[in-house]
């Protein structure tokens, strides 16, 4: 069999391992306490009935998503470039930077929802404080880690300043910067999740997959807690994919990492 | 009379920062056309040498003028080949040899016609959208070689541009760096740790001492020109490089006693 056919089968015949594991789990526990993990075949019932609200709740997560997310890509390109300039700069600010990644979310949310109110505009805050900080450091890490030989040749022939910056160090920041992208990726289908939790609102439509948590527990509708779980799991592969094809894009045609072995 | 030198180092020193002095008293001249090398054991200060001509560090005492002008001044008249060969692997092959050119404000019309021109001299013109992940060591070479002749320099430096080359490769580029040289006129600085390549190369070698860096000797390689593959063979060839040995050897002797 071809390796390429193993590739794939490999990871499927583990996942259908881990599901026969949950299954015999399943039906090892004794009857009264079934309910405590459902079977792979009841979070499914539940994702079919459920599917109304819960494709309402995926819509608004990943909105909020996005929105975090593109605002923590643009706000942390602009920072990184004006971090890269100097030292200086990087000493005096990383420490406040740092502060932004350390304030436990749950504490900033009834703040959020005090000054922009419950919904959208605080999930998209919540999801861009979590993933600003990967992209920010490994953004200002790349402007700064560009070859010294490759900076000396654009200062030999007068290169301008915009020039060193954006013929030479932003594209050799881009493999850095994909690190971070890779890293928020993952970071902001939680954030937008957990924002919701603590700062979404049902109001107007707009309860997301953090909400519909809240309310499954309450109504102790434990399948349809774990198909909002897979949910959130799914969304959190497909930024990640969206990702890793935007930076093979980006990347293939030149960066080392996508080197073929059979080279 | 002798022409007026190219290139003159008056009593040149340098130190960075704090830190002992790095080169001493340096002087020397050379003439247009020459092909001057530069050895020595390391810490001699052989390639600061290099970048201080290239304006890329200021001399500390001394001074050093290229035609008339200072190092900074003379900026569009130099081109640099790295010790690595220091291309965007973002940008194809074609694209590297431009940058130089881009970057001063060359037209594109221009700066393709200059392109396929180099990279013709560097045999390399079927490569042109390759990317230097795909070449060879002694390709991405020779495409570094190519980016500095797109500026049309007057005088090229050259930072032991093939000491990571194995020894054929290394041949081969030293002659093709010769033939070049046939067809367009720049005075070369060429620093390098190997007495073979520095004598097939050279006009002259300086012969560096360390501790701080200065000019412990001077040579004048006699060999006729053209020099080809064949000049490796004749007998005046490995005299010179003897010689030379010679004197490198009681400089590192030196060296290795203080």
């Amino acid at each position: 069999m071809s390796r390429r056919a193993l590739q794939i089968l490999f990871p499927l015949g583990a996942g259908a391992l881990f599901l026969l594991a949950w299954q015999v789990r399943h039906v090892s526990l004794p009857e009264d306490t079934r309910f405590l993990l459902p079977s792979p075949a009841d979070v499914l019932r539940a994702l079919r009935e459920n599917r109304d609200v819960l494709t309402r709740a995926t819509l608004n997560t990943t909105q909020g998503a996005l929105l975090g997310f593109a605002l923590a890509v643009v706000v942390s390109f602009v920072t990184a470039l004006g971090l890269s300039l100097s030292g200086w700069i990087r000493a005096s600010l990383y420490p406040y930077l740092m502060i932004l990644q350390m304030t436990p979310i749950v504490v900033v949310a009834p703040i959020l929802v005090l000054w922009v109110g419950a919904g959208l505009k605080s999930v998209s805050i919540i999801t861009f404080l979590i993933s600003f900080f990967p992209l920010v450091v490994n953004t200002t890490q790349g402007l700064v880690s560009t070859d010294r030989n490759l900076v000396e040749l654009f200062r030999m022939q007068r290169a301008r300043r915009w020039q060193e910056v954006f013929l030479l160090r932003v594209p050799a920041a881009l493999p850095y910067f994909f690190t971070g992208l890779r890293i928020a990726a993952v970071l902001a289908p939680i954030g937008a999740i957990v924002g919701d939790y603590t700062a979404g609102s049902s109001a107007g439509d707009g309860g997301g997959l953090g909400f519909q948590a809240i309310i499954y527990s309450s109504q102790a509708k434990y399948p349809a807690l774990f198909a909002t779980a897979a949910i959130g799991c799914a969304l959190g592969f497909v930024f990640t994919a969206a990702v890793l094809a935007l930076s093979w894009f980006a990347l293939h045609r030149w960066h080392d990492s996508y080197e073929r072995a059979d080279k | 009379m002798p022409a007026s030198p190219l290139v003159e180092f008056r009593a040149v020193s340098k130190r960075f920062g704090d830190g002992p002095l790095v080169l001493d008293g340096v002087s020397l001249a050379a003439q247009p056309g020459e092909f001057i090398s530069l050895i020595g054991p390391s810490g001699c200060g052989k390639s600061t040498l290099l970048r201080l001509l290239a304006g890329l560090s200021p001399v500390n005492g001394g001074s050093i003028v290229i035609d008339g002008l200072t190092p900074e001044g003379a900026a569009a008249e130099l081109a640099f080949v790295f010790q690595e060969p220091t291309l965007l692997p973002w940008l194809t092959v074609a694209q590297n040899v431009e940058v130089p050119q881009r970057l001063r404000g060359v037209p594109a019309a221009a700066r393709r016609a200059t392109r396929e021109r180099v990279l013709d001299l560097v045999r390399l013109a079927a490569k042109a959208d390759a990317y230097p992940r795909q070449l060879s060591g002694g390709q991405k070479m020779r495409v570094s070689i190519a980016r500095a002749l797109a500026l049309s320099p007057k005088i090229l430096l050259l930072d032991e541009p093939f000491g990571a080359l194995d020894e054929m490769t290394r041949e081969h580029l030293n002659e093709e760096l010769l033939a070049i040289r046939g067809q367009q006129a720049w005075t070369a600085f060429f620093v390098t740790h190997s007495v073979a390549e520095a004598v097939f190369l050279s006009d002259r070698i300086f012969i560096l001492a360390a501790n701080p860096g200065r000019i412990h000797a001077e040579f004048s390689v006699s060999l006729p020109r053209p020099r080809t593959a064949d000049t490796r063979l004749a007998r005046d060839y490995h005299d010179l490089v003897a010689q030379v040995s010679r004197i490198l050897r009681s400089v590192e002797d030196v060296a290795a006693t203080v």
